[in-house]
């Protein structure tokens, strides 16, 4: 992954970053900090706060970069490639799912030079059809699991949830955090309950949903971050889409913060997965500068940032075309789904 | 996970500057006197844009006798009724500036950039919108004012004669202007000699409104007529806003003469963070305290206090910061990091900063190239400073940062008073009784709590020490204007 390749390049072997500064070895210390729910409040609670204004008036500062011409052009590429497209309704059908999985792979039938998707989204009973549907594509299949979006289900069931998924051919999960476990101090369940998860998975990529919304604080968004990355998931993910608020510039900003940091101790790189709410290309290429700029240019990739959305998609063709053609198009020159 | 190819070129922000154009420019500028327009008597002086040495336009500036006409228009405009007009009158008048301001933003922020060198972001963003949000809070005191806490019935003191520095010249022209409006005095106002042109659309501002002829007269000049509107007999009233050398000889020139002076001067101020402090916001903070408006600002954050544990941490992260500034054309909306406004800025600046390193400070600034032309200077941070080093004790007025280190809360209080100088100081903890223990033992005029450079009207603003007296800003701004 090039990614890491660039990480690599400033660390030394251990993995250390080299500026010289003396760090405690994240990797080798994780079993005593995740030890019990006393170890695990007294790391995620030795972590820097977060101050809510400082941190709003930083994410509207960002959002007053002016990104034009060219650089519009490659950031509305880069982010239909980072796309999700993702369809979780109670009334999902095949059909709706082999649909959206054409649009994922081609995204603007009238032009071929348009982006694959990053992957499709859909509940477990649909990863077989998606499967099928997306079959010698590049796009991944990405399933939502462990009694999403919710949690509220017992270990047995959430690991037989992302057992299901996986051997339909899932190639990342989606999970949820217990909030309530969570909200209750009892940091060792939700780990140990990543931990299970991550394991699984097997070699499917795991994307850990926070549910900010119910976190609400940025401290908590903060610590849950670096509680779900410490339990190997490869992703942090803002939301289910099922709760508001769901992504916000503040909270992509901590966690861009976290997966930044975390790099910087363990010399590993994990992804953001920003879900719900984004509609417009302007929001998703404020995002992208704050991904450049807090995070860094290394994660500027759809391996290490994702946008978990469907109608953005329609949005980023619609603006993509505009700025080839000086003109826009009406909602009936991009695809329903 | 499928292999997804990466767009080949990265993320190149393409230029986005503002249009030149709307600034208006004309080829000349005058002085505002008595309602009119007119060249003054003195020097046509060119005035530059820092960011490539270009002249922008002449100027023909104030002289003596220029200075004789503006403080007898002010005062015949305060006895031919402003001072005695009703409060809600005089009110009318600044809602209708404070208006104009907002309407007239773009070209304001435009013109602002192109001659002070300041970036458009911060122009568009703070400076403009800030002196339009001062008039329209003095606007609201102006009938108001025998329930400000100066007795039921506070007179105004007469003809103003306001002196003003060149690093938020719009902004400072309305710190001046409106509460003196407010409070019925009319006013002689000289903007710096770099930085005159917004002052002067003010002027045409001010004009349009129909401000009865007289009230406000700009003039643009240099240290003679600065020194001419301070030691005029009709004048009753000075405020300057610059530096402390300057400030100390207003001070001696009035002595004596019955002038009510305010002054706000230079400052060196201590920007404390302790361990427990939400450190991506104190980076944040950091930041925007010294590299806001390159760090021209008397209230700047100029000494990085950190407490010795994470000072490493904190420094590295901070370097990672700065390396995402952007520094350039002042006009491009991207651009955080402006030019210096003037050659002699400049060389101040390098001399104190050379002065740094031979002292045996370590000096760092991030990659960054400097345009060609114009005046210009990377942001700079100095790691391993002592107490003693110039560039701890001297105000810089530069984007360069000297960090310091301390031990305990009372150290850090005892260095942060180690100055001079008393006009901020910004404290970074999460705890909140020891914000309150700090700031009760800061010599200085402003104490923020994890936050830094956050102005409001409603707010006062003013220092202690040599960094002058008096207030400006809120209720507080009125006492300096009214006589009680």
């Amino acid at each position: 992954m090039p990614v890491s390749a660039t990480i690599s390049a400033g660390s030394d072997a251990a993995g250390n970053p080299a500026s010289g500064i003396v760090r405690p070895d994240l990797a080798a210390a994780t079993s005593e900090l995740t030890r019990d729910d006393a170890s695990l409040r007294r790391f995620l609670h030795g972590l820097p706060g977060v101050d809510e204004v400082g941190a709003e008036a930083r994410a509207a500062t960002l959002a007053t970069r002016s990104i034009k011409t060219t650089a519009k052009a490659w950031a509305i590429d880069t982010a239909i490639s980072m796309v999700d497209l993702t369809t979780l309704e109670g009334a999902d059908t095949p059909g709706k799912v082999r649909s959206l999985c054409a649009k994922a792979i081609r995204p603007d039938p009238g032009d071929p030079a348009v982006p694959s998707v990053a992957a499709v989204c859909v509940y477990p009973d649909l990863v077989g059809t998606a499967v099928q549907a997306l079959r010698g594509s590049r796009v991944a299949v990405a399933s939502v699991a462990t009694a999403f979006p919710s949690g509220r289900a017992s270990l047995p069931t959430k690991l037989a949830d992302v057992a299901e998924a996986v051997a339909a051919g899932a190639g990342e999960i989606d999970m949820v955090i217990d909030r309530g476990a969570y909200l209750a101090g009892r940091y060792g369940q939700v780990y140990e309950e990543i931990v299970a998860v991550k394991q699984a998975c097997g070699t499917a990529h795991l994307k850990v949903i926070l549910e900010t919304g119910e976190l609400v604080t940025l401290d908590n968004v903060r610590r849950a971050s670096w509680l779900a990355l410490l339990a190997g998931g490869d992703f942090i993910k803002t939301s289910t889409g099922k709760v508001n608020p769901a992504a916000r510039p503040p909270v992509a900003l901590v966690m861009l913060q976290a997966v930044r940091d975390f790099a910087a101790r363990t010399g590993q790189i994990r992804g953001v997965k920003l879900a719900g709410g984004i509609r417009s290309s302007k929001e998703a290429v404020r995002y992208l500068v704050m991904v450049n700029e807090v995070a860094g240019e290394a994660w500027l990739h759809p391996e290490t940032f994702r946008f978990g959305a469907s109608s953005l998609l329609n949005d980023l063709l619609l603006q993509r075309h505009k700025l080839r053609t000086g003109a826009y198009d009406g909602p009936d020159y991009v695809t329903l789904d | 996970m499928t292999e997804i190819a990466k767009p080949e070129t990265g993320f190149v922000y393409a230029p986005a500057p503002e249009s030149a154009g709307i600034a208006r420019l004309k080829p000349s500028y005058g002085i505002f006197v008595g309602g009119e327009f007119r060249p003054g008597r003195g020097e046509a002086v060119k005035t530059v844009n820092p960011a490539n040495e270009e002249p922008l336009a002449e100027v023909a500036e104030a002289n003596a006798a220029d200075v004789e006409d503006a403080v007898a228009a002010a005062r015949a405009a305060y006895d031919g009724g402003w001072s005695t007009l009703p409060g809600s009158a005089r009110a009318k008048y600044l809602f209708r500036i404070a208006r104009a301001i907002q309407e007239r933003a773009r070209e304001l922020a435009v013109l602002e950039s192109l001659d002070n060198g300041k970036p458009i972001r911060e122009s568009r963003d703070v400076d403009v919108p800030t002196a339009a949000a001062h008039f329209f809070y003095y606007a609201g005191w102006a009938d108001k004012l025998g329930y400000a806490g100066f007795g039921p019935d506070p007179r105004p003191i007469g003809v103003a004669g306001q002196v003003i520095p060149w690093n938020f010249p719009l902004l400072m022209a309305a710190w001046k202007i409106a509460p003196a409006l407010a409070a019925g005095n009319t006013v002689v106002l000289k903007p710096a000699e770099t930085t005159p042109l917004t002052a002067l659309v003010l002027a045409e501002i001010i004009a349009e409104c129909d401000l009865p002829p007289g009230v406000v007269n700009i003039l643009p000049g240099g240290p003679a007529v600065g020194r001419a509107v301070v030691e005029h007999p009709g004048v009753d009233k000075i405020a300057f806003t610059g530096s402390t050398a300057v400030g100390k000889q207003i001070q001696r020139s009035v002595a004596a003469s019955g002038k009510r002076v305010s002054l706000e001067l230079g400052g060196k101020a201590a920007n404390i963070v302790f361990d427990d402090a939400p450190l991506d916001q104190a980076v944040e903070g950091i930041v925007n305290g010294i590299f806001f408006n390159q760090g021209h600002v008397c209230c700047a954050g100029s000494r990085l206090l950190v407490q010795e544990s994470i000072h490493d941490e904190l420094v590295e992260s901070l370097r990672d910061r700065l390396a995402t500034l952007r520094l350039g054309d002042p006009l491009d909306k991207n651009t955080d990091i402006g030019a210096i406004n003037s050659a002699a800025q400049l060389a101040r600046i390098r001399e104190l900063s050379d002065s740094g390193v031979a002292e045996g400070a370590d000096r760092w600034s991030p990659e960054c190239t400097l345009p060609e032309r114009g005046f210009w200077f990377p942001p700079t941070v100095f790691t391993g400073v002592s107490q003693a080093s110039r560039i701890a004790r001297e105000e810089i007025f530069g984007p360069v940062l000297s960090v310091l280190t301390f031990r305990t809360p009372q150290e850090a209080v005892d260095k942060a008073n180690n100055t001079p100088y008393g006009l901020s100081a910004g404290i970074w903890t999460e705890k909140g009784s020891r914000i309150l223990w700090m700031a009760n033992r800061l010599r200085a005029g402003v104490v923020w709590a994890n936050t830094f450079n956050r102005f409001d009207p409603a707010s006062p603003f003013g220092g202690y020490k040599e960094s002058g007296f008096g207030r400006e800003g809120g209720r507080h701004g009125l006492e300096a204007y009214l006589a009680h």
